[in-house]
């Protein structure tokens, strides 16, 4: 197989992975935060709104920069090698930034469940957390689809601040066939794009889908 | 939170207002590579006429000659911070064969290049030649010429002074830093697989990581690591067996010839002259281990 | 936005009033602890030397610092201007009635919005780089980018505005484009000015992404600091507290105009707040 090809695809293969293992983290952490955000114990408001507001305005390369370079300091390593340390970090550092943003969607997405169901939730005798996770998360996850979906959309766009940290995805591909090859370096631009294009349209008809099977307009 | 921010604008201003009291001069940079000592000054020659020379020509109009350089590269072309000027080997064999050219260290316009982007500047005019550790192979010449080469660097490991690493055999298994998508690092991977490979996006980091004990070595080019030796006296060492050849050529852009010829006597005339030592010692230190390359006028 | 969020829960009692107090003063005590273990590490580890920290105290490095930060935001406010522009044409663009027009603009649209903004600086320089220089690669690629969201913004904002407003324009005689100018504009920019300044901050921190292309920003300066005087780290802590510094300084600015901007709605239109 051609070299070129076979790098995009590891390439590829690293940037999806990084995705997914993000994926999952930022939705898990993202609710969390905006549980922590509205509810009833006014430090963990306070954490979780300090957290997103200092999070949030710092850029992606910053974050990632400490959890890699930070993080060894205070002993916390992941695997037995380094690649994988890195992905972990990597993995890390996007999840701590994208969950911030999940969470102020989320947050949004709260404030448009009715009054009267969380209202009618306690009133017959669910507590915080059950009002919480079976009364108006669900509504809130449905209503916010549309904006959820940029918010994954931009973090499968981020994953390409790994690539200078340690992780080979489709900006690092893209780097090493640079350096191979300086005599082609506009078609090796596009190629790029267009992966990440493919992947962020194949990501949007998703949600598309999603939104109009699930969502709620109000 | 709007209390917050408020606290935090005002810490803002403090810090502005801060600035005014700093220290005066400068910090001592860390960083004690290369011989040091006076700064050599090189010949200007006068009544050049390279009217052969496209390239030449329009920078001879213009009155100054765009060179690329790296400004990241300690001891080879580095700019600190607060300085308008890079220093390194590189930049002194650029001053060497401006002068040659007819145009005074002055009369340079020091252009950043990365290395992703030095064929596609010198094969759009936006730099007249490029002098960043540029190494000659044959793809590059495909679309861009080269002058030189003016050093032969060689890939070696930068490792801690108590390393057990004594040659580049001894990496299996151990892991080895360098800059994502450099040939280095590509010939780590190809020719040393069993070595564990880390990349950042610079070397700054990669000597960050050795220094934490994150990775067993720092590999790329000797000139480079020499540098960082340098300046992490009895902290770090070079292994010192080069592994790959590293032609560092001047990079012009393809098919001036007239061009081409004049950049190589001016490097022939520098390593007959003195010129070439005193530059090398001036930057990266002893040059009484290192071998002048032979000129290829392929 | 607070009122549903305390209906989640009942007003807490004199024991959950206590609990929380106690709950408080733990989370106090550990947050100390982890912020005296990060220290005590970082100190282990030499990173909280003075010689490290040194370079900060004098003028020529705070001057370097400055300049970044100022490079930072120029840039900045040239793409956020930019990208305004381009956001509104494109919303028009994508609204207009004609698919000779919305087709084309929604494919450039698209293929902005789905790349990288990363690569989108990083192909300007090697493409137009020449032209340009690093300066206008930078801008040209936030603008871009972020042209594109905000596009996509101002496009859900017009949406937005109920249909009795532009009947009404019309039945007053007002033409389409004035109608848009007029009308659904001016309401479709004040009801989506936080999502507006949410993207401008992502902007903001974007523009961080100069130093890949030689852009002499905050962060090409962090880079140089740290590499000359061995001090990745502190400087990079440094780094981030001018970030956020600016970043909040913006999102203050930007809580100041939503504030005056809702002012002027309340005395002009009364109610009108709540169709919004």
């Amino acid at each position: 197989m051609n070299p070129l090809i076979q790098t995009f695809l590891s390439g590829t293969w690293g940037t999806l992975a990084l995705f997914g293992v993000t994926l999952v983290g930022c939705l898990i952490g993202g609710t969390i935060l905006a549980a922590m955000r509205v509810s009833p114990v006014p430090i963990l408001r306070g954490a979780a709104a300090a957290y997103v507001d200092v999070v949030r305005n710092t850029p992606l390369t910053l974050v990632m920069f400490f959890c890699v370079f930070g993080l060894p300091y205070l002993d916390i390593r992941f695997g037995s090698t380094a690649g994988m340390n890195s992905f972990v970090l990597a993995c890390i550092a996007l999840t701590a930034y994208t969950s911030c943003f999940i969470a102020e969607t989320l947050r949004s997405g709260i404030a448009t469940v009715p009054v009267g169901q969380a209202e009618a939730a306690r009133a017959v005798g669910l507590g915080f957390g059950q009002v919480l996770s079976f009364v108006v998360l669900p509504q809130a996850f449905r209503t916010v689809i549309p904006p959820l979906g940029s918010v994954i959309i931009a973090m499968l766009k981020n994953t390409s601040i790994a690539s200078a940290f340690n992780n080979r995805e489709l900006i690092s591909a893209m780097r090493n066939a640079i350096e191979v090859r300086g005599d082609i370096v506009i078609p090796l631009l596009l190629a790029t794009a267009l992966i990440y294009l493919v992947l962020a349209l194949g990501l949007g008809r998703i949600f598309a889908y999603l939104e109009k099977k699930l969502v709620i307009l109000r | 939170m709007k209390k917050l921010s408020t606290i935090i604008a005002g810490a803002a201003v403090g810090v502005l207002a801060l600035s005014a009291c700093g220290q005066e001069g400068a910090p001592e940079p860390a960083a004690g590579g290369g011989g040091g000592g006076e700064a050599p000054e090189y010949e200007v020659a006068e009544d050049v006429d390279l009217s052969d020379s496209p390239t030449w020509e329009a920078a001879n109009s213009a009155g100054t000659l765009t060179i690329g350089v790296k400004k990241d590269q300690p001891g080879l072309g580095n700019q600190e911070p607060g300085s308008d000027v890079p220093e390194g080997f590189d930049i002194e064999i650029a001053k060497i064969v401006a002068g040659s050219l007819g145009f005074s260290p002055d009369q340079i316009e020091w252009t950043e290049t990365v290395s992703a982007n030095r064929e596609p500047f010198l094969q759009q005019g936006n730099v007249d030649m490029v002098v960043a550790t540029y190494t000659i192979n044959d793809e590059r010449k495909k679309v861009v010429d080269f002058a030189g080469p003016y050093y032969v660097a060689g890939q070696d490991l930068l490792v801690a002074a108590d390393s057990d690493i004594a040659s580049p055999e001894d990496i299996g298994g151990k892991t080895v830093c360098s800059v994502d998508g450099s040939t280095p690092a590509q010939n780590i991977e190809e020719e040393y697989s069993d070595a564990e490979l880390v990349t950042y996006d610079a070397y700054s980091k990669c000597v960050t990581d050795l220094q934490s004990g994150s990775v067993d070595a720092v590999t790329t080019d000797d000139a480079i690591l020499r540098g960082y030796a340098a300046q992490y006296e009895g902290e770090f060492s070079v292994v010192g067996e080069p592994f790959t050849d590293e032609p560092y050529g001047v990079g012009l852009p393809q098919d001036d010839d007239a061009l081409r010829d004049a950049v190589n006597d001016a490097l022939e005339a520098s390593m007959e002259d003195g010129t070439w030592t005193e530059a090398f010692e001036y930057t990266l230190g002893d040059s009484s281990d290192v071998e002048q390359p032979e000129v290829d006028r392929y | 936005m607070s009122a549903p969020t305390q209906v989640l829960f009942d007003e807490p009692g004199p024991r959950a009033r206590r609990l929380n107090v106690i709950l408080s003063a733990v989370s106090v005590l550990l947050l100390l602890g982890l912020v005296a273990f990060i220290i005590w590490k970082f100190s282990d580890a030499g990173q909280l030397e003075s010689a490290k920290w040194e370079p900060f105290t004098y003028a020529v490095i705070q001057q370097t610092l400055l300049t970044g930060m100022w490079a930072t935001i120029k840039v900045a406010i040239v793409a956020t201007v930019l990208a305004l522009i381009v956001g509104v044409v494109f919303a028009l663009l994508r609204l207009a009635p004609a698919r000779a027009v919305s087709l084309p603009a929604t494919l450039v649209l698209e293929v902005f919005r789905g790349v990288p903004v990363l690569l989108l600086i990083f192909a300007m320089f090697l493409v137009f780089g020449n032209q340009i220089g690093s300066f206008w690669s930078v801008v040209i690629g936030l603008m871009l980018y972020n042209g594109m969201v905000i596009a996509e913004i101002i496009r859900a904002g017009i949406l937005a505005v109920p249909r009795g407003q532009s009947e009404a324009a019309m039945s007053i005689g007002l033409k389409g484009s004035q109608t848009m100018r007029l009308i659904l504009m001016p309401q479709a920019v004040r009801a989506m000015m936080p999502t507006l300044i949410a993207q401008v901050v992502v902007l903001l921190k974007d523009s961080a992404l100069g130093f890949i292309v030689t852009y002499q920003d905050l962060l090409y300066q962090v880079n140089a600091i740290g590499r000359t005087y061995n001090n990745l780290l502190p400087t990079f802590i440094v780094g981030a507290v001018l970030f956020i510094i600016i970043n909040m300084v913006v999102a203050a600015i930007a809580r100041y105009l939503e504030k005056r901007m809702s002012q002027k709605t309340a005395a002009t239109t009364g109610p009108a707040k709540g169709a919004d």
